[in-house]
């Protein structure tokens, strides 16, 4: 096989991946980018590994012990990061990362814009989530 | 002049017996293969960035994974091939379905899924899939993968191998894995104390004025 095949397939996913770390709001969907561009990175280290182990005359497989190491890392992290957007959705009652700038600069948390946008809504949310959880 | 000449022939023998051991314009079959099965996973992938119901796009990344592993199949690297079912698929998907379902996700198409900067989102990612791509092409135009023989990646060779040399890394992984296992139980359990405690701070307070 073409080493290109598996190389360009890997590129491209991780550059789709890099559309919707940069283009999505929720932040599950951001997540679901990073798992994209993580696979990506798999692909290529598990091809370049093959190809390795053909071409050279000893090899220790390193390309797929990091694809494994790779995909144990990817799920601990998909675990820690749905823990902090739950965190996040049942204190603010959103998921949507563009509304989360209190340690943006410019952007003051008593704006009066983003008060017109985000500010109301979620409030009264938070607060029934807040009794859910405690009931 | 006579020497790029000869750089010139040179390299064109070389390519011409490159074609003629490979074969450049006439793919195999496992290439066939592996070019339609990445050209789904490409789609399912490209569905999931841009889809405006979140549900799916979950769904369709189950399409993107499974296809990868499909593609792990074809590159005779069956271990990360299962690895690959077992723990995307299998689990990963479902914590983001779950994900989904605790921040109460719209089921129907929300209009609000894409930000404002979508158009420069696609422009860099247009401007690195063309840069990488042209560097790929170019640095690896003459290689091939030797898919024959005993598979590279065959659960005998992959366990050998990372139990004789990765070790050390193996188990600080299971360490990770630990840490992250706490730190999950932790993130998910201040919030509900905390409200605990306030909530019995409450009732303390309503009963002292009543």
């Amino acid at each position: 096989m073409h080493l290109a095949y598996p190389a360009v397939l890997s590129a491209l996913l991780f550059c789709t991946g890099l559309y919707g770390v940069l283009a999505r709001r929720n932040a599950i969907l951001v997540l679901m980018s990073v798992e994209l561009m993580l696979n990506a990175v798999n692909l290529n280290l598990v091809a370049f590994d093959v190809w390795l182990s053909r071409a050279a005359e000893e090899t220790l497989h390193s390309g797929q012990a990091l694809a494994l190491f790779t995909i144990a890392i990817a799920a601990a992290e998909i675990g820690i990061g749905l823990a902090i957007v739950l965190a996040v959705y049942r204190n603010r009652g959103t998921s949507d990362i563009d509304r989360l700038r209190d340690t943006a600069e410019g952007h003051e948390p008593d704006d009066p814009d983003s008060d017109a946008t985000g500010r109301e809504a979620p409030a009264p949310r938070a607060a029934g989530e807040k009794a859910e959880a405690t009931a | 002049m006579t020497l790029a000449a000869a750089a010139g022939t040179a390299a064109h023998a070389t390519t011409t017996t490159a074609a003629e051991t490979h074969g450049f314009l006439s793919p195999t079959g496992v290439e066939i293969a592996f070019l339609l099965v990445g050209l789904v996973t490409l789609g399912a992938a490209v569905i999931t960035v841009t889809t405006r119901q979140l549900v799916h796009a979950a769904l369709w990344l189950v399409v993107a994974l499974g296809g990868l592993a499909v593609e792990y199949l074809l590159l005779t690297a069956e271990f990360i091939a299962w690895v690959q079912v077992l723990i995307y698929v299998g689990s990963v998907v479902v914590l983001l379905l779950f994900g989904l379902m605790l921040t109460r996700a719209p089921i129907g198409r929300s209009p609000d899924a894409d930000s404002g900067n979508r158009w420069i989102a696609l422009a860099v990612s247009v401007a690195a899939a063309g840069a990488l791509v042209w560097v790929v092409v170019d640095a690896f135009r003459t290689t091939w993968i030797d898919l024959d023989g005993a598979p590279a990646g065959s659960t005998e060779v992959t366990g050998a191998s990372l139990f004789q040399h990765w070790v050390l890394p193996f188990e600080a992984l299971s360490v990770l894995l630990l840490a992250a296992l706490v730190g999950a139980i932790v993130l998910s359990r201040r919030a509900k104390a905390d409200a605990a405690t306030r909530a019995s701070a409450t009732r303390r307070g309503t009963e002292g004025t009543r």
